[in-house]
């Protein structure tokens, strides 16, 4: 297939993108765009390796509190605040991944949980993080030294650029040598293994980068709201990423954006009726768990083989036969 | 008659250790039901810290909202929920029979969330009273011991024992571990085996509100409390390993304890100690203490 259609549709994608602030409430879509980069960081664990992590809150968070610290307490530019969130994700992501990838499946994600509290616990306690109130009214200091981020209407098209070229990183990462890896142990550990691929290393790697990522979505918040707290790096904030990926189609690039613009769109919509909000969260997830597995993206792009499997008979074939595994053993 | 130990006066030391033997017992009630579940559901239930809050909520109802007796909560509360679970595991988890177990980590996620904003919505976030059923204790020379507290220990090793006697010694709990081996050959044996599966999740879940009920009066009731202590129950059980019943009711009371000393000797590491344990034993033993399978 030729890249002219993708091409044209990305460009019309842009445009509109650069467009939205005059419509929407900008900050609004700052956030859809930070969620949506956390969870597409999310999803190149669960969706492209098979890994649930229930505690990547801890990564998001904590690249909040580390850039927001470093922005408030330091008045570090927000670039190289971002930069430090970044490696701080990195290298914790290295610690818990390596503990975590001696579990597998639920395992796996029971492991995350538990270290993810660990690491909550020591955001309250810590002197640094401000407790219970968090890190307060960060300034916004000018981007690059010469871009007005204290401005939304511009700091908007700082984040846009940002998620866009993280968004494509991400499409790198996936449709390179490496990602192919990825799927490869995703969908059959056992036998990456017996071909030779040291598949701890790879499911390490991928770990380090979603950390990464993830955290650098949270440094990103931390200014855009000028406020890091104990929400960013609490279970609840691990599950509703969770819940993005799910929602938009858990092994699909677009996804988590659809999921996360849905969710965010959804809370804030909701915001009036408060307590509701986790309660509706809820059934969502028992909703679509139950009804729709295969998230929003996921089931769009399945219509055109859809139409054609009714045409025809049906054939059971290997890909029916896995069609409800997120992970083979 | 003690001495001190380290600098730590024998009353403090003994406390810890009795609070340290109470959050053990309820470690051990919650992954005893965990294991149960998992065994032949293969289905890490995420609600069963909800549940737990349930039952002691429902404690608080009974006692509070119909004046009912403390004692007969505790055997009315836990059926009930044990029934609310046999209709979620019918309506709800029997459709994912067969699917990946992941699916059933976020189902019961969802349900968790569902329960506690339910909760939260009803009866708010603050937390509740509730009065000790056992007024008064006994003054053991070297420490106070509330009749409570003691009354909390010795019920739960009883339901422990009683629940590992019942698994690993009689006819249903052979069925129960025949059927985690061999679903299949149960059935052509004539074994009705999705009715023992839907029992064994009331009955999981039922433990959890059990300890939900003796809970109450103990720690302070609010929405939040279940999934606070299932993400420990979740190191407790990553630590022993889901293999055995008895690896789980020993590691339960183990780390309560361990967790009790650690806050007479160090006390801003005992809210953390169990993770880090966890930690150690994933480089030592990935597998658990009492595991046998990756």
């Amino acid at each position: 297939m030729s890249n002219h259609p993708k091409l044209l549709i990305g460009a019309a994608i842009l445009v509109v993108m650069a467009l939205l602030p005059l419509a929407v409430y900008p900050v609004l879509l700052m956030k859809v765009m930070c969620f949506a980069i956390f969870a597409c960081a999310f999803n190149l664990l669960l969706g492209f390796t098979g890994l649930l992590s229930f505690g990547h809150a801890m990564f998001f968070g904590g690249g909040a509190y580390v850039a927001g610290y470093l922005m408030k307490a330091h008045a570090v530019p927000p670039e190289l605040a971002w930069l430090a969130a970044l490696v701080a994700g990195a290298v914790a992501g290295g610690a818990v991944g390596w503990l975590a990838i001696r579990r597998t499946g639920i395992y796996f994600s029971m492991v995350t949980l538990a270290l993810a509290q660990m690491a909550y616990f020591y955001f309250v306690t810590s002197p640094l993080t401000g407790g219970e109130d968090g890190i307060q009214s960060i300034p916004r200091q000018p981007v690059l030294g010469f871009i007005n981020g204290a401005d939304d209407h511009i700091l908007y098209y700082v984040i846009m650029a940002m998620f866009v070229c993280l968004w494509l990183l991400i499409w790198r990462i996936v449709h390179s040598p490496f990602g192919q890896s990825l799927k490869a142990i995703r969908d059959n550990e056992a036998r990456a293994i017996s071909l030779g691929y040291r598949a701890s290393r790879y499911k390490l790697l991928a770990f380090v980068i979603s950390a990464a990522i993830a955290a650098l979505a949270g440094g990103m918040k931390s200014y855009i709201f000028q406020l890091a707290s104990l929400t960013d790096v609490g279970w609840h904030m691990s599950g509703e990423v969770v819940l993005m990926a799910l929602i938009g189609g858990i092994g699909t690039l677009t996804g988590p954006v659809v999921g996360a613009a849905f969710l965010i769109l959804l809370s804030d919509a909701l915001a009036s009726y408060g307590e509701w909000v986790v309660v509706i969260q809820g059934a969502i997830f028992v909703a679509v768990v139950l009804l729709f597995r295969k998230g929003l993206v996921g089931t769009l792009s399945e219509l055109p083989g859809l139409i054609t499997r009714l045409r025809r008979p049906k054939a059971k074939s290997a890909e029916k036969l896995n069609k409800d595994k997120i992970i083979t053993e | 008659m003690f001495a001190d130990l380290f600098g730590i006066p024998p009353q403090a030391l003994l406390g810890q250790l009795l609070l340290g033997l109470i959050n053990g017992a309820f470690y051990a009630l919650l992954s005893l039901g965990l294991a149960l579940i998992f065994g032949l559901l293969h289905l890490i239930n995420f609600a069963h810290g909800a549940i737990y809050m349930l039952g002691a909520l429902g404690a608080w109802v009974a006692v509070s909202g119909l004046g009912l007796s403390f004692w007969a909560a505790l055997i009315i509360v836990p059926l009930a929920v044990g029934l609310i679970g046999i209709v979620l595991e019918r309506v709800l988890i029997s459709r994912l029979a067969g699917l990946d177990p992941l699916y059933g980590l976020l189902l019961t996620f969802g349900l968790a969330l569902l329960i506690e904003g339910l909760t939260r919505v009803q009866f708010g976030a603050s937390g509740l009273p509730f009065n000790s059923p056992i007024k008064g204790g006994i003054n053991l020379g070297f420490m106070y011991l509330p009749w409570y507290r003691g009354f909390v220990v010795l019920a739960s090793v009883v339901v422990c024992l009683a629940t590992w006697f019942a698994i690993e010694r009689t006819k249903l709990g052979a069925l129960l571990r025949a059927a985690t081996e061999n679903p299949d050959l149960l059935r052509t044996f004539g074994v009705r085996v999705p009715v023992l599966v839907t029992l064994t999740f009331g009955a999981g879940v039922a433990l959890a509100a059990l300890a939900g009920v003796l809970a109450a009066p103990i720690y302070l009731i609010n929405p939040y409390m279940g999934t606070q202590l299932i993400i420990v129950v979740f190191a407790v059980v990553v630590i022993g390993g889901m293999g055995s019943i008895g690896g789980a009711i020993l590691t339960g009371f183990g780390l309560g304890v361990l967790e009790g000393l650690t806050k007479a000797f160090w006390p801003p590491a005992s809210s953390t100690v169990i993770f880090f344990v966890m930690a150690v034993v994933l480089m030592v033993k990935p597998a658990g203490l009492f595991g046998t399978t990756k």
